[in-house]
């Protein structure tokens, strides 16, 4: 956990008392909402359909029992007893009142937790690996890097402003869990040749209208000149950004029209002239950051306790096990994720009492510390292996342990048309009754990893241009329809889906789903070619054939 | 961003005007008698572009009462019983369609 000093504090606080101001003004009329929108925008305020939608920063995916416990009492005490988390490390609470809106936030501030940057066209909230710190093989930390950009960016005048939104990814694991290569910038950070450590900087990826995967402007940016030549990236942004035309203003349009190697020339010139500067990072700076993350104090431990082979012999047990606990890099422990995609549940929804119950199982078994994942899942980071058996039957009680993590029922959606004032068309009900199709678990398992993400319109929060399986909701002629793509993927390997066809209407997107499914089976070379690999070896066409064959 | 005013109406039947209230976000519907009222059945029905022109008018300049007027289409049943024209109209007025996680009162 990162500790905020008192210059944080006083940060939120004074924003908070900023924003009082500034919805007493607006609801005395002082303030027109043309003059109110921008200002509710930077402290994550939306209007969607049915109330103002409050989206709070989790900064890199890290929580405190208490914040999130603190978050369940917003839940409780200013919404409808649940809150939403986002595929950006984000939590949205849908139904809270303008007049409420800065107790709530007051209340959250005393937790360190605040909404700062997590809407409008500025520098958003920071994301990283939800196994940051703990992760097998990772080079370092890279919150502490998180943590430097965010302190960096929050409030930056020349970033309050910028042509469009802008989002940062942060990963120092070879597998990449924080999808950095569709991001605005994304840094993973690696090793050279000469041992030293830095940054491969990728720039304009993103989805939405118009995807692009992120391309490498740089492939070792050394720490000390992270800011710098962050920086230059986003100055150059800001000079040649296009502000005329919201579809054309991000980052990735502007790489995509000068071209990444004119794009990479003029950020090294722009980085040429300023990379001595104020900005190149000491030691001292960074181990201050990093002196003011706390880390758990690790007991030596068996690698296979004795409650573990027991508990071996309980077949469910075992099944959740295998799809909800991964390798922790401390002999001994283990990475639970915590499975927020129930059977018939909206995906990413958490009540106040499961937010409460995780609270209280992370003061148990995690050192007090939860994560929250882009896949909309929480994860506990640190549990001994000796605690699965007594975690499981906890997280059992309170719905969080279905057995599905990474299978074709943990998909991704956004809140689609049920909330959101942009959606063309409904996600969860989609979601909702795919994971009634797919709750055999025998079958789910038999399928294997397989991600399905589902958007209810172009913007893409539900990331359907990186799903396995994508599905885009579109209206026409006012009837929703769905879009289907397959083959794109989030990590490492990225790649954006390609369509498969006409889209369909809201009634057939699960029978479609599962024909690509059974199709998948039928085709695959080999019981773990995973779904994703099949379709890079066949392409889309047998897929198609099998979905349109018919209809 | 585009005034509602400086937008281009066009309307195929029967419609409304709807917006959320400032102080909490709740759906509103214009009324005839130059307020607002949570009630579906009480928004004053338009039927023409320079009714509705004038309608969104009177809404927009009511800054302070809602927030992001704008004409939406209703269906008038038979008796005159008034019902959404579309389904986001639909969903703002009866709320999400989906199986929400169980919340203890």
């Amino acid at each position: 956990m990162y500790a905020y000093d008192e210059l944080d504090r006083t940060l939120i606080n004074e924003r908070v008392e900023e924003f009082r101001d500034q919805v007493k003004r607006r609801l005395s009329g002082e303030l027109t909402e043309d003059e109110f929108k921008m200002l509710r925008l930077q402290n994550g305020v939306y209007l969607q359909l049915h109330a103002y939608m409050f989206r709070v920063a989790i900064p890199y995916g890290t929580l405190s029992s208490k914040q999130l416990r603190r978050l369940a009492h917003v839940a409780r005490r200013y919404d409808r007893g649940y809150g939403h988390f986002t595929t950006r490390q984000n939590i949205q609470f849908n139904w809270i009142k303008l007049a409420e809106l800065p107790d709530a936030l007051a209340d959250l501030a005393e937790v360190g937790i605040h909404a700062m940057q997590t809407s409008g066209n500025n520098t958003r909230n920071v994301t990283s690996d939800q196994w940051a710190g703990v992760a097998p093989g990772e080079i370092e930390d890279p919150r502490i890097w998180s943590e430097l950009l965010r302190q960096y960016t929050t409030l930056h005048p020349e970033f309050s402003f910028l042509p469009r939104k802008f989002k940062f990814a942060i990963t120092a694991s070879a597998h990449d869990r924080a999808a950095i290569k569709v991001h605005d910038i994304g840094l993973r950070l690696h090793k050279n040749a000469q041992g030293e450590t830095g940054f491969e900087v990728l720039v304009g990826g993103g989805l939405g209208r118009t995807p692009f995967i992120g391309k490498t402007i740089k492939p070792f940016v050394p720490g000390r000149d992270l800011l710098s030549y962050v920086e230059a990236i986003l100055r150059v942004y800001n000079q040649y950004g296009r502000r005329d035309n919201i579809y054309k203003a991000r980052i990735k349009i502007l790489v995509h029209e000068l071209g990444i190697e004119k794009f990479a020339a003029e950020v090294e010139d722009e980085w040429l002239a300023m990379r001595d500067s104020a900005l190149t990072l000491d030691d001292a700076v960074v181990e201050e950051i990093r002196s003011r993350f706390s880390y758990p104090a690790y007991q030596k431990l068996p690698h296979m306790p004795e409650e573990l082979k027991q508990a071996a012999h309980d077949p469910l047990f075992e099944r959740w096990r295998k799809n909800s606990v991964f390798t922790h890099k401390v002999q001994g422990y283990a990475i639970v994720t915590l499975s927020l995609k129930p059977v018939g549940g909206p995906p990413g929804d958490a009540t106040a009492e499961q937010m409460d119950a995780v609270a209280d199982l992370a003061d148990k078994y995690s050192f007090g510390e939860i994560r929250v994942g882009h896949e909309q899942n929480l994860a506990l980071p640190h549990v001994a292996k000796r605690d699965l058996p007594a975690l499981w039957k906890a997280l059992d009680k309170v719905g969080l342990a279905t057995p599905n993590v990474n299978l074709v029922s943990d998909i991704i959606a956004c809140p689609g048309l049920d909330y959101c004032s942009l959606a063309n068309a409904r996600s969860i009900p989609i979601a909702q009754e795919l994971t009634r199709r797919f709750a055999n678990h025998d079958t789910a398992d038999l399928i294997g990893r397989l991600h399905i993400n589902i958007s209810g319109c172009i913007n893409a929060c539900g990331h359907h241009h990186v799903g396995h399986i994508g599905i885009l909701g579109v209206e026409k002629n006012g009837e929703e329809f769905y879009q289907i793509t397959i083959g794109g993927r989030a990590d490492e390997n990225a790649e954006l889906g390609v369509l498969i066809g006409p889209a369909v209407p809201y009634g057939e997107v699960a029978d479609v789903v599962e024909d690509i499914v059974e199709a998948y089976l039928a085709l695959r070379a080999r019981p773990d070619e995973l779904f994703v690999d099949t379709v890079k070896r066949l392409g889309v066409e047998p897929f198609r054939e099998r979905v349109y064959a018919t209809r | 961003m585009t005034s509602p005013l400086e937008q281009k109406i066009r309307i195929a039947g029967p419609s409304i005007v709807t917006a959320n209230r400032t102080s909490d976000g709740v759906v509103i519907y214009r009324t005839a008698a130059n307020g607002w009222s949570t009630s579906l059945p009480d928004a004053a029905i338009v039927r023409t572009v320079e009714e509705a022109r004038a309608l969104l008018a009177e809404s927009v300049a009511d800054d302070v009462g809602a927030v992001g007027p704008y004409i939406a289409p209703v269906e008038i049943k038979d008796g005159g019983k008034v019902k959404p024209g579309n389904l986001r109209e639909h969903i703002r007025l009866k709320g999400v369609t989906i199986d929400l996680l169980p919340v203890p009162a």
